[in-house]
């Protein structure tokens, strides 16, 4: 059972995030495209740089509270799940604030380049 | 490098792609911010949970604070931990989030997929035409079921 310590823990923040999707209508897993192409670039990024971490000895990751299956010769599965877990669950969080309270986050108006110059006009023009 | 280094480059990098590259300017919202406190509380349990138990282990030489030997978990806050993981940590967490959710505003913003949009929550009643609405938002106010077809 200790070495699903790393895997249950993933499973929680997993878990915990995920119900979003259908409680707050987060709709971001209906999204799935989108959410491949924001995840991707991040995965690769801290990946490599755990990888290196892990070989440089800047930190290291107990083999007995992981499931055993590494990758690259230094890299727990776990980790990758990590870095793919996490990402998700900040989506799902940020999704989750502009459900319940309607702010904006800059792609309302999609290929308008951002910079939304009346995004505060209508909502709140009226009382 | 250290990991102190690392870590506060990358917060740097990433609020730069966030203002300067996608300029997604995230950190100019409101929203990212809620949504960054809530990541942030469950990083300091599951993070802090996995750094007590020392699935984590971090070599002295790159952070600010220092391993403790094996006989013991890291202190609680002090010594450059906070909720037992290194400060490091948070900043790995920060950069990690909000490149991935400014990724996900860009592409939505280049027209990726950006409905159907997210919400009500189910506990509101939805009016129904809320996922292909072209600019209503939910309702601020709970018993609101007819008033998202106003116009100016």
């Amino acid at each position: 059972m200790e070495r699903l310590t790393y895997l249950g823990v993933l499973l929680f923040i997993f878990a915990g995030s995920a119900w979003l999707e259908i409680g707050l209508r987060t709709r971001v897993f209906r999204r799935w495209k989108r959410l491949l192409l924001a995840l991707s670039i991040p995965f690769l990024i801290f990946v490599i740089w755990d990888i290196w971490a892990i070989a440089s000895g800047h930190w290291s990751i107990d083999p007995d509270r992981t499931v055993g299956v590494v990758l690259f010769g230094t890299i727990p599965i776990e980790e990758l799940i990590f870095f793919l877990v996490v990402p998700i669950a900040s989506i799902l969080s940020l999704e989750a604030v502009r459900s319940v309270k309607g702010w904006p986050l800059g792609d309302e108006h999609p290929d308008s380049r951002g910079d939304e110059p009346g995004h505060t006009d209508a909502r709140t023009a009226r009382s | 490098m250290t990991y102190t280094q690392i870590a506060i480059a990358m917060v740097v990098g990433v609020v730069a792609v966030d203002l300067l590259v996608l300029r997604t300017r995230l950190v100019t919202r409101r929203g990212f911010w809620v949504a960054y406190a809530i990541v942030l509380f469950f990083q300091l349990l599951t993070n802090g949970m996995l750094t007590w138990l020392r699935v984590f282990r971090y070599s002295d030489a790159v952070i600010v604070g220092n391993q403790p030997a094996d006989d013991g978990p890291p202190p609680f806050f002090g010594e450059g931990r906070i909720a037992f993981q290194p400060f490091e940590d948070l900043l790995m967490g920060f950069s990690l989030c909000l490149l991935a959710m400014a990724l996900w505003i860009y592409w939505g913003r280049r027209g990726v997929q950006p409905l159907p949009r997210s919400g009500p929550p189910i506990w509101r009643r939805s009016t129904g035409a809320s996922a292909t609405g072209a600019t209503t938002t939910p309702s601020t106010h709970p018993g609101g079921s007819s008033d998202s077809q106003a116009s100016p």
